[in-house]
């Protein structure tokens, strides 16, 4: 599904990502874990193709096809979702025709027809029975005077209804509240499929409990310096990053 | 951050898509203004009497005023000896239906999407079309006829009802009101009249399109609308122009007459051509219009800018009689070097009068909007109320916005409200509909949409979606 060779990038001339290496398959949940200021943010945003990062070399490959020259709205069609750590407000804009646009957006580059007002509203429906979401939501505008919890879940919503390849959850659990965490967990892995794929990254492992991923990596210092199976993240849990650190890079000082 | 700026830059690089020129004989008048100019603009239009004395009062008046320049636009001095005053389409011979519309002249604005015959008509909108000087067809006269309306062309209203129009000409906007109104008055050579009797809700939308064609010619239309006591009209107008790289002249008047419980909705979607994207040529658009309300009548101005290399535009209400209502919903545009000075006048005189005010202004490119809004309150307006709301909406750096409100309250009992806000149009909300698979160009459409939403509800429907997609034009560029 995606691999990435020797990537490197970063934000006004100043180096991330160095030389990094991830190979998703298909069918698989990957969580990327690390301290703050690892890169893992940065990841998410270039493989969605924000503009503000520079990729300096590397190759990342989804599905065969080379990502990085296509353009953000071609790799969302492709099949890729950020779900983002800071979903941004869109006065205005009602969320119902904004979603309704992507999804029509999305099923025209699969060369599927586009759905009418009724049949999206249908799916609507559907979807936001299956994450406990508030439907009165979708009446306001995007993302407007979402609470932190209704953005997250909000995200998650709309991943369920454009059901893409690969979904790439940048801190999804970042300020939410056990049970928000809970929903929006259950919604990732009632969403989750043997033809899709994951990447989750978060700090902490408490999201872990609710998704179970098959491959865990620790990022650090731009590139992923561990990988291992889902008892990896306990560990990190027990102990810290320190230690992969010090094994990493014995000299540096730890910040 | 800097390429997403620039992609917001490149995508309002747009063409203007109504340039094309008209080959169609005209009728002009060399370039120049005197008073032999005025005369024979009273001759060539067989104006009675009374006419002649107007507009030569009018223009006496102009050579003592001096043009205003505290508008928040710039422009080089203009020479209002090298506009041509009247061009007039050559008719081919008298015209006896609108089938003898010269075919030239039918194809330029079937061209612009406006149908000028009855059958393959929009639903229910009566046209009066208007190119360069002159009227050259209104629909749908007979029908509206039946129920006592009057839909023509200001010329033949002077003619066939010249009491109604002695009446009520300059009471609004009076001949001397400013130096724009005074230089319309001597020189308008036609425009649209429109009467609607007591009690009776015109049953269509009346409609009148401007066009201007002949190069180096000025536009000088005057709009008349008077609504008996409790009768009601909705009426629309729309403007293009040739793409030419000098600056055309557009100056023109509407007066509105809202008699006692009467309500006239005036919904303006004006595209004049804009210049290019240097600020080459363009329409200098110097309108003033004006409504005045009787007891429990209403007068609503909405109004969709996206045209004109200058606009100046005051669309105002007096709410004279007591309970008088006065609403100005605006969508105005300025992109490249375009420079829109608007805004509206409420001038409460009546007891329990009230006014809304929503400008919408949006800013691209080099663009420079200010929205200059007056508040009066007089000390007979008892318990007058207004709302105003002045947003901007800016696309790029280099655009400006301005927000001008002149409050003034001379009666204790008013409460007068004004908000402001000024946003802008992110790299990251931009960034957030890519990710979702849209593209720039719709997610700034969008956008604009959305922010523009409160003022296009106040549009008739078939024009809401009209000034839409207008806008998506408007903003269009080269975003691939």
């Amino acid at each position: 599904m995606l691999e990435i060779h020797n990537l490197c990038a970063g934000v006004n001339g100043k180096p991330i990502l160095k030389d990094l290496n991830l190979r998703v398959k298909t069918g698989e949940i990957h969580a990327i874990m690390g301290p703050n200021g690892s890169g893992k943010s940065t990841l998410a945003q270039v493989l969605a193709g924000r503009s503000d990062y520079t990729v300096t070399g590397g190759s990342v490959l989804f599905n065969g096809v080379s990502l990085l020259e296509m353009k953000p709205e071609d790799r969302a069609r492709a099949g890729i979702f950020l779900a983002f750590q800071y979903p941004v407000e869109i006065p205005g804009v009602n969320s119902t025709v904004f979603l309704k646009a992507a999804l029509n957006e999305c099923r025209k580059a699969r060369g599927e027809q586009e759905l009418d007002a009724m049949e999206f509203l249908a799916l609507v429906k559907q979807k936001s029975k299956l994450l406990e979401l508030d439907p009165s939501l979708l009446n306001r505008s995007v993302n407007e005077g979402f609470s932190g919890g209704e953005k997250k879940r909000n995200e998650v919503f709309q991943m369920a209804v454009l059901e893409p390849k690969l979904a790439i959850l940048d801190e999804t659990d970042s300020g939410l509240d056990i049970d928000a965490l809970k929903i929006v967990a259950e919604g990732v892995n009632k969403l989750h499929r043997p033809d899709n794929s994951a990447v989750v990254i978060t700090h902490y492992q408490r999201l872990l409990d609710y998704i179970v991923p098959d491959v865990v990596h620790v990022l650090a210092q731009g590139r992923i310096v561990k990988t291992g199976g889902k008892e990896l993240a306990l560990e990190l849990e027990k102990r810290g990053y320190d230690w992969v650190l010090e094994k990493v890079n014995p000299n540096a000082s730890h910040d | 951050m800097q390429s997403t700026t620039d992609t917001i830059e490149n995508f309002v690089n747009s063409e203007y898509k109504y340039g094309f020129v008209s080959d169609i004989e005209t009728d002009s008048f060399a370039p120049g203004l005197n008073e032999e100019i005025v005369r024979r603009i009273w001759e060539r239009k067989g104006e009675p009497e009374f006419m002649l004395e107007w507009r030569l009062k009018a223009y006496r008046h102009w050579l003592t005023m001096t043009e205003p320049h505290w508008p928040n636009v710039h422009y080089p001095p203009i020479d209002y000896q090298a506009y041509i005053y009247y061009a007039a389409a050559k008719p081919k011979k008298k015209l006896t239906s609108l089938d003898e519309v010269d075919p030239e002249t039918r194809q330029m604005f079937e061209k612009l999407g406006i149908s000028l015959n009855e059958q393959k008509r929009l639903s229910g909108v009566a046209v009066d079309a208007i190119l360069d000087s002159a009227s050259v067809a209104t629909t749908f006269k007979e029908e509206l006829g039946r129920q006592g309306i009057i839909f023509c062309s200001f010329n033949e209203a002077v003619k066939t009802h010249p009491d109604l129009v002695r009446k009520y000409l300059g009471t609004v906007v009076p001949a001397n009101d400013n130096f724009f109104a005074a230089l319309n008055a001597a020189v308008f050579s036609d425009g649209s009249f429109c009467y609607v009797p007591k009690g009776v809700r015109c049953p269509m939308e009346l409609s009148t399109y401007f066009r201007i064609n002949t190069a180096g010619a000025g536009q000088f239309e005057r709009t008349l609308l008077v609504a008996d006591e409790g009768s009601s009209v909705s009426y629309l107008e729309g403007c293009t122009a040739p793409m030419r790289d000098t600056n055309q002249l557009h100056a023109a008047v509407v007066e509105l007459i809202a008699l006692d419980n009467a309500s006239i909705k005036y919904s303006t979607v004006q595209n004049w051509y804009p210049g290019d994207k240097d600020g080459k040529g363009g329409i200098y658009n110097f309108v003033t219009k004006r409504g005045s309300a009787g007891r429990k009548a209403k007068i609503s101005w909405t109004q969709v800018e996206t045209g004109s290399a200058i606009t100046w535009k005051y669309p105002g209400v007096i709410l004279k009689g007591d309970d008088s209502v006065g609403e100005f919903y605006s969508v105005a545009l300025t992109n490249h070097r375009q420079q829109a000075d608007t805004g509206t006048k409420m001038i409460h005189v009546g007891k329990n009068t009230t006014s809304t005010i929503v400008s919408k202004g949006i800013s691209a490119g080099h663009g420079n909007n200010s929205y200059r809004g007056q508040v009066k309150v007089l000390k007979s307006a008892t318990n007058a109320r207004n709302y105003s709301q002045c947003d901007s909406l800016l696309l790029g750096s280099q655009c400006g916005a301005h927000t001008f409100p002149y409050v003034e309250v001379r009666n204790s009992s008013a409460i007068v409200e004004h908000e402001a806000s000024t946003s802008k149009i992110g790299e990251d909300q931009i960034f957030y509909c890519n990710q979702r698979g849209i593209s720039t160009q719709d997610a700034i459409n969008m956008i604009v949409n959305g922010y523009c939403k409160e003022v296009f509800n106040h549009l008739p429907m078939e024009f809401a979606v009209e000034a839409q997609k207008l806008l998506g034009v408007s903003l269009e560029g080269s975003v691939g």
